[in-house]
């Protein structure tokens, strides 16, 4: 059974996602059960626990990389429809930061940037150029912007990917393990470019164990294990007092190291 | 030898048929091809399900059972088109599942991160392909594409057993006229090996060309 502690703790202000029953097996294996998750427009979500947790496959329901089993995912009002034209349409507006980058490898940092304004929004390509330069030079990668993904450091590309997804002006940001494939010196540039979007109000769900990003920048954060949200709350509410014994166990298991 | 060398106006005329046959069964067994690749990796359960089924009934029949079927069987159906022409769709037809599959080859060889972050930012299904896996799928494709092209070469020369008069049905019938089998046969084998070798020299420097622009 779970502990439920809190897990409906709805947010204020408009709800941007929510996401209603969602299950999700594997074959045999169980990833969600029964989620249940609502994020208002504004909030920044930080989505802990264990690997193996279902947190990943809860982030990539949210844009149906992954599909479902049942329940229902709701964007900005709309249910997620099949895969199809209008899923694409909808997915244009949630942008996702993946843990391997996933930076086009045959594009420069500028054309990765302007081809899906250009190819998707249809913005027109100066206007698209002008405004990937912008944001290059926003998350610190400006001076690369005719060098090939391979060419660049690690934190270097994921800056260039979470720049790719803002020209997209996303309404929701999904972060998928942004900094776990990084070096530990690289980590703080990323993580610096992500809190910088939370306090420009970006909505955002982040699936991380940066402990310290959470406690800076997260509204509320979102505790799984096995498959199901188990507790939720604000962030030095969450590592401060726990209430659940499984938050307990994760959170001991983290610090100490 | 000489009465073979006055003939040799002949062969070569094989061997501009061969090439000719080559070349649309390579260009028929591409665009062919192309959509069975498609359609292999749709979304679409029922077009994936043809896609397999296809290239599972060709990749399991020899080239020449097909070629008898389609030339001796089809005209029982009230089907017949020119022996040239049936060679042309035949090769064209029975390529076309390993042309598929060396198609496919070089899409799964696009790590699947790729086509995940073209989903993420929008692009349909259509635009992912044309866009970001292709162009980077077109570099591991060059070499297998090279050896089907071979293959239909080598392939061509079955057509001789049905009465196509290309490089090999040609020297099948000199050598029956003059019973020289080393230097007909062994003219017929030089003719292969010049273009078989042309197509593996153009493929390298292809593959050479894509490398740099990645």
């Amino acid at each position: 059974m779970v502990d439920q502690a809190d897990g409906t703790s709805t947010p204020s202000g408009k709800v941007l996602l929510s996401v209603e029953s969602v299950n999700k097996r594997f074959g045999d294996f169980t990833a969600l059960k029964d989620v249940d998750l609502q994020v208002a427009e504004g909030e920044v979500v930080v989505i802990l626990g264990a690997s193996g947790s279902g947190k990943s496959t809860l982030c990539r329901c949210i844009n149906r990389l992954e599909s479902i089993d049942s329940g229902r995912v709701v964007f900005d009002g709309r249910e997620l429809p099949q895969e199809g034209t209008e899923l694409a349409r909808l997915r244009a507006d949630v942008g996702m930061v993946f843990q391997s980058f996933n930076l086009f490898a045959h594009k420069t940092v500028l054309e990765n940037v302007t081809l899906g304004p250009i190819r998707v929004r249809r913005t027109p390509k100066a206007q698209a150029v002008e405004e990937a330069r912008a944001l290059l030079n926003r998350v610190g990668v400006g001076q690369k912007e005719s060098a090939h993904p391979a060419e660049l450091s690690g934190g270097q590309q994921q800056r260039v990917a979470i720049a790719r997804s803002l020209a997209m002006h996303p309404k929701l940001m999904l972060f998928d393990e942004p900094t776990s494939a990084l070096d530990p010196e690289m980590i703080r540039e990323v993580l610096d470019v992500m809190v910088g979007l939370a306090k420009d109000g970006m909505t955002m769900v982040a699936v991380t164990h940066e402990m310290g990003f959470a406690r800076q920048a997260a509204d509320r954060v979102v505790f799984m294990d096995a498959g199901q949200i188990v507790e939720t709350g604000p962030p030095e509410e969450f590592f401060t007092r726990p209430r659940t014994e499984r938050a307990r166990d994760f959170l001991s298991t983290i610090l100490q190291h | 030898m000489s009465e073979i060398l006055k003939h040799i106006g002949v062969l070569v005329g094989g061997l501009g048929v061969t090439v000719e046959l080559s070349l649309l069964g390579f260009v028929g067994a591409a665009v062919l091809g192309i959509a069975l690749t498609i359609m292999r990796v749709s979304p679409v359960t029922p077009l994936r399900a043809f896609g397999t089924l296809y290239v599972e009934v060709f990749r399991n029949i020899p080239l020449l059972v097909f070629l008898f079927l389609f030339v001796f069987g089809l005209p029982d159906a009230g089907i017949s088109f020119p022996l040239f022409t049936s060679e042309a769709i035949c090769l064209a037809m029975y390529f076309a599942a390993f042309a598929c599959e060396a198609m496919r080859g070089g899409i799964n060889a696009v790590p699947v991160g790729q086509a995940e972050a073209a989903r993420a930012l929008g692009m349909t299904f259509t635009q992912s392909l044309r866009l970001i896996i292709l162009p980077q799928a077109f570099r591991t494709m060059v070499q297998p594409l090279a050896n089907v092209l071979i293959g239909i070469v080598l392939g061509s020369s079955l057509g001789a057993a049905v009465g196509v008069s290309e490089l090999t049905g040609r020297v099948q019938i000199l050598e029956l006229q003059y019973d020289e089998p080393l230097p007909t046969v062994g003219l017929a084998a030089l003719g292969y090996v010049v273009i078989t070798l042309t197509i593996a020299l153009v493929a390298g420097r292809v593959q050479k060309r894509m490398a740099v622009r990645r």
